[in-house]
């Protein structure tokens, strides 16, 4: 099955944080995304992780944290 | 009309103040210590006459007409290998100095072919003109076939594309040779033979083209007579003006005299002023630039209502009302954010600055990006996130004062030839030299010099070698300690893991490939070697982990204290001419003009009231993202701005799908390249020679470039831009370049002290360039770091995902090469073309050989992406199971295999890695290989 690009830039993203503690990668994982992705970027990779079935090994769970968190803030960067 | 030359003071600057008094004609000046006579002199106004000498080139003293007469020294020194000492009294115009000299210019003469007035160099002969300034009236023992032996008879080489070796004309005064040796350090040329035999030879038995010899020019320069001349002045005649201007090639942007007749260019000759290149130049930019005057050029605007449809020129007024029109067609259908451009890092700053303010003011989208995000995007990323700004730290000069230079993932003498040759003079000087490389580049041994070390690691494994360096400093105390406590933070927490077994060189050595002793070694000289260097390229950027590098590059020199002064430092070898520029003006999706986030309120701000109208805080799409928004349908228009996305950028087909799916796609060109195929709309560009404004090059240097001519299109690219935002409904409008610039500086605070009329004035500015740096900060870092405090990034190496496997057991890297330039759009239409016909396939003579391949054969190179078939070279200097192509030619279709994985913070593509099989060819390829044959210009 072909990776969509959001699953597939999200879980590279995840890869350089694994090495933290869960809810630190997260954090991390999504400021990077909330700082640098573009609007529809970011609703597309909550849409995919949303409709990803339980135990997807294909998204990495780190990403379905930091959308967790993404999903839980107000749309809109921080500098 | 005549063409002022460059002053030659006839031997180098010697450092120091002037401490040396000396009187030279009655005249009294002051130089510093071990400044020649001759120097002191010129100095003082005195031209004492010289052949031999010339000031980019060290004394040599062999053609004894610079004889002067020192009080209290014995005979007729020479001025140029006599140093001043304090209190000497110079006489360089006496009788008997003067009876010297005609004697000497005499036996020149006697075999010299008497010809000035048909002559190549007439007006332009250093020979011609000592005839004149000794007065010499006779020639006593005849001349030409009259004189006895004589080299009269001696053949032409006319090998080399760009210039003619002329030995009748030779005086065999060396310059050819030493500035071989010492401004470019390829060593090609030497004199053969001894005596009256003595000849110039490019090599054993060969001519210039088939020797080492790069065509740099500097030999063409360095020559006092005709006997090295460029072929478009033997064509043309001698230039009759000049106009000052930068070159469009490399990221280096050398300066460069533009002389022409009229105004047809007749050769670029680097200039002596110019702060990036010092009177020094490449073949790209002092002789492959017929490509601007090639007729392939697009001069009038084109469009197409679809694909199917053969373009047709229209008036500009069409062409900008068509464009307009249908990017707001689309908009309104397809909402705000279906539109978008990128920008060239070939145009100026202004060029860009309106493209980036078309799409954040006209569009009211933040969907700009540009083609450094192919390249050089993780440096960005890295440097701002360790030192804060997003930029090299060094200017060029400060190679001579390191004394352990770094060069890893780029092939300087290829890439970066001007900076190459600083960089090589310093090695020959004793610097020490370690190459990070998978392939045994040039630099690793070359003449007089020898790499200490080369380790030659597996492709994408950057970052686990930069861990082992700095966990072999921080293991073995070689951190500078009071460095780092002042000037740093983070290092704690950074230095707590890098110390960790599993960063170790031995941990790390079956990964990287690199023998841990080595690795140590190469740490240890890098931390205690004293000013170390380091300098990179693609090799660092270009793969999963390019940022996480770039961040690994940065805590190494922080933690041995190698930043914020001459001879250290980090610093990306850039691609492009301009890549620094259009970095800085706000081509980012996230970044306004000065790296200031969109979602930073009083940054936009600054902008919202002066462009009057609101900016997005959300950032933007950036290139692979348009792409797949362009498949998805959500993205409907581009306007590209001068790059060749269709050839030039990872998984081609990927692209070309993209491209194809665009409702409207405007290409800014000067040729019909291989993402015009999919436009819509070709806007006609200007070369460098047409433009008004600026490039920075890699070390922030703000040079201008100034039109040679009008636009052959009739219309400035800006001029366009501004146009189609006005057709939009939003105004736009500036008369001038220099107006721009104005509006740059007003709106970013590194460039708040940059104007054209300040770069007119003082030749170039590095930024920052503002009221607390006038002169603008040729070294950044210096007191503390533009962020504050350095701060230590945590850089665990994580393997990329893209992996050798049964079906793909090589891993491929591309580069380029030094006489081609990207896509090769300008260079392949250029008599370049003949040092590089068509891209090939670099194979170790292992892999070549257990697949059945020979030197010259067509392979097939296939990746899980796709397949392009190429030909073979036999290279020991790629390692075992790597194999490397250049991109110059689009029927190589290199990018055909390259794949989607990209750098994670930055999206840069992985270029750097991709697995792949190749395979001899037996059947005729499929690639048609005249697609891409253009016919040569300029040569």
């Amino acid at each position: 099955m072909v990776e969509p690009p959001q699953i597939r830039m999200a879980n590279d993203i995840a890869a350089q944080f694994r090495h933290r503690p869960p809810a630190e990668a997260a954090g991390e994982v999504a400021e990077h995304i909330r700082l640098f992705w573009e609007e529809r970027m970011r609703a597309d990779l909550l849409a995919q992780v949303a409709a990803a079935p339980e135990g997807d090994d294909g998204i990495d769970p780190i990403v379905i944290d930091a959308a967790a968190l993404l999903r839980a803030d107000a749309p809109g960067p921080t500098a | 009309m005549s063409l002022a030359k460059q002053p030659d003071l006839g031997t180098p600057a010697r450092p120091g103040e002037a401490t040396v008094s000396v009187t030279i004609d009655g005249i009294s000046v002051d130089v510093a210590p071990g400044t020649s006579v001759m120097r002191a002199a010129a100095t003082a106004g005195v031209d004492v006459p010289k052949l031999c000498a010339t000031d980019s080139l060290e004394p040599f003293g062999s053609c004894r007409l610079c004889l002067v007469e020192i009080d209290g020294a014995k005979g007729t020194p020479a001025s140029c290998t006599t140093p001043v000492s304090d209190g000497m009294v110079v006489r360089t115009q006496t009788d008997k100095v003067a009876k010297l000299r005609r004697g000497v210019m005499e036996l020149y003469i006697s075999d010299h072919p008497l010809d000035c007035l048909t002559c190549s160099a007439n007006g332009d002969c250093e020979l011609q003109d000592m005839a004149g300034v000794t007065g010499l009236r006779e020639v006593r023992y005849g001349s030409g076939v009259d004189a006895g032996a004589n080299h009269l008879d001696a053949p032409k080489d006319t090998s080399n594309p760009y210039f003619t070796f002329d030995g009748s004309k030779c005086i065999v005064c060396s310059r050819c040779v030493r500035a071989c040796d010492e401004v470019q350090g390829t060593i090609a040329l030497t004199v053969d033979g001894r005596g009256f035999a003595s000849k110039i030879a490019a090599g054993s038995d060969v001519g210039f083209f088939d020797s080492d010899c790069v065509s740099c020019g500097a030999c063409v320069q360095a020559c006092p007579t005709a006997t090295l001349q460029e072929n478009t002045v033997i064509e043309l005649g001698v230039p009759t003006r000049s106009v000052e201007t930068t070159c469009a090639y490399c990221g280096v942007g050398c300066s460069f005299r533009a002389e022409l007749r009229g105004d047809e260019l007749v050769r670029m000759v680097p200039s002596k002023t110019g702060g990036a290149n010092e009177g020094h130049s490449c073949v790209k930019g002092r002789f492959a630039f017929g490509y601007a005057s090639h007729p392939d050029r697009v001069l009038e605007p084109m469009v197409r209502d679809s694909l199917a449809e053969e373009f047709r020129p229209v008036s500009w007024d069409e062409a900008i009302s068509f464009t307009a029109r249908r990017l707001l067609e689309i908009q309104g259908e397809h909402g705000r954010g279906s539109i978008g451009a990128i920008t060239s890092s070939r145009c100026t700053n202004e060029e860009v600055y309106v493209v980036q303010k078309l799409v954040r003011a006209a569009f009211g989208n933040n969907n700009v990006d540009t083609c450094a995000r192919v390249c050089h995007s993780p440096t960005g990323y890295g440097l701002k996130q360790t030192f804060g700004t997003s930029a090299g730290t060094q200017d060029f000069k400060s190679v001579a004062a390191s004394d352990v230079i770094v060069v890893i993932g780029a092939n300087p003498t290829d890439g970066h030839p001007v900076f190459a040759s600083r960089m090589k003079r310093r090695l020959r000087e004793g610097a020490k030299l370690i190459v990070i490389d998978p392939r045994r580049i040039d630099l690793v041994r070359t003449p007089h010099i020898e790499a200490t070390h080369h380790l030659q690691l597996a492709p994408g494994t950057n970052v686990a070698v930069v861990n082992a360096m700095a966990h072999v400093a921080v293991t073995e105390g070689l951190v500078d300690t009071e460095f780092v406590a002042e000037r740093c933070e983070g290092y704690d927490e950074w230095a707590e893991v890098i110390a960790r077994p599993e960063n170790s060189p031995e941990a790390l050595e079956e990964v990287t490939g690199v023998p841990a002793a080595e690795l140590r070694a190469a740490a240890r000289l890098y931390a205690t070697g004293g000013n170390s260097a380091i300098y990179y390229g693609l090799g660092v950027t270009e793969h999963s982990q390019g940022s996480t590098m770039v961040m690994g590059m940065a805590n190494l020199a922080m933690a041995t204290g190698n930043i914020g002064r001459d001879g250290v430092g980090v610093n990306p070898l850039r691609g492009q001419n301009n890549v620094q520029g259009s970095c800085d003006m706000g081509s980012f999706p996230h970044e306004l003009p000065g790296y200031r986030h969109v979602s930073d309120d009083g940054v936009r701000e600054v902008y919202e009231q002066l462009w009057g109208t609101p900016i997005l805080d959300e950032p933007g799409l950036r290139i692979p993202n348009m792409f797949d928004a362009a498949l998805d349908g959500s993205f409907r228009a581009l306007f590209v701005q001068g790059e060749d996305i269709a050839q030039s950028d990872p998984n081609i087909t990927h692209v070309h799908a993209a491209l194809a799916a665009l409702d409207l796609l405007v290409v800014q060109d000067l040729f019909v390249n291989e993402t015009a195929k999919f436009a819509h709309v070709l806007l006609p560009g200007t070369s460098f020679l047409e433009k008004d404004g600026t490039f920075t090059n890699a070390e922030r240097r703000i040079n201008r470039v100034r039109p040679l001519m009008a636009p052959k299109t009739g219309k400035q690219e800006w001029e366009i831009v501004s146009e189609i935002a006005q057709a939009m409904g939003y105004p736009m409008h500036y008369d001038d370049a220099a107006q721009i610039m104005d509006e740059i500086a007003l709106t970013t605070p590194t460039f708040a002290g940059v104007s054209h009329a300040k770069l007119d004035e003082v030749g170039s500015v590095q930024w920052p360039c503002n009221d607390a740096a006038p002169d603008g900060t040729p070294i950044m870092h210096v007191d503390g770091f533009v962020r504050g405090k350095g701060r230590f990034m945590e850089t665990t190496y994580v393997p990329t995902r893209e992996r050798s496997t049964r079906r793909f057991p090589l891993i491929l890297t591309t580069g380029r090469i030094l006489t081609q330039y990207n896509v090769g759009a300008q260079t392949r239409r250029t008599a370049n073309v003949a040092w590089h016909g068509e891209d090939v396939l670099e194979i170790h003579p292992h892999d070549a050989e257990v697949r059945g391949i020979s030197d010259g054969d067509r392979v097939s190179l296939a990746s899980r992406a796709g397949e392009t078939t190429l030909r073979a070279r036999i290279a020991d200097r790629m390692p075992v199971g790597v194999v490397y192509t250049t991109f110059h030619h689009p029927v190589t279709r290199a990018n055909v295999v390259t794949t989607e994985y990209s750098d994670w913070a930055t999206n840069c593509p992985e270029y750097k890695v991709t697995a792949v099989q190749v395979a001899l060819l037996t059947a005729p390829a499929e690639v048609e290989q005249t697609a891409d044959q253009v016919p040569v210009a300029g040569g």
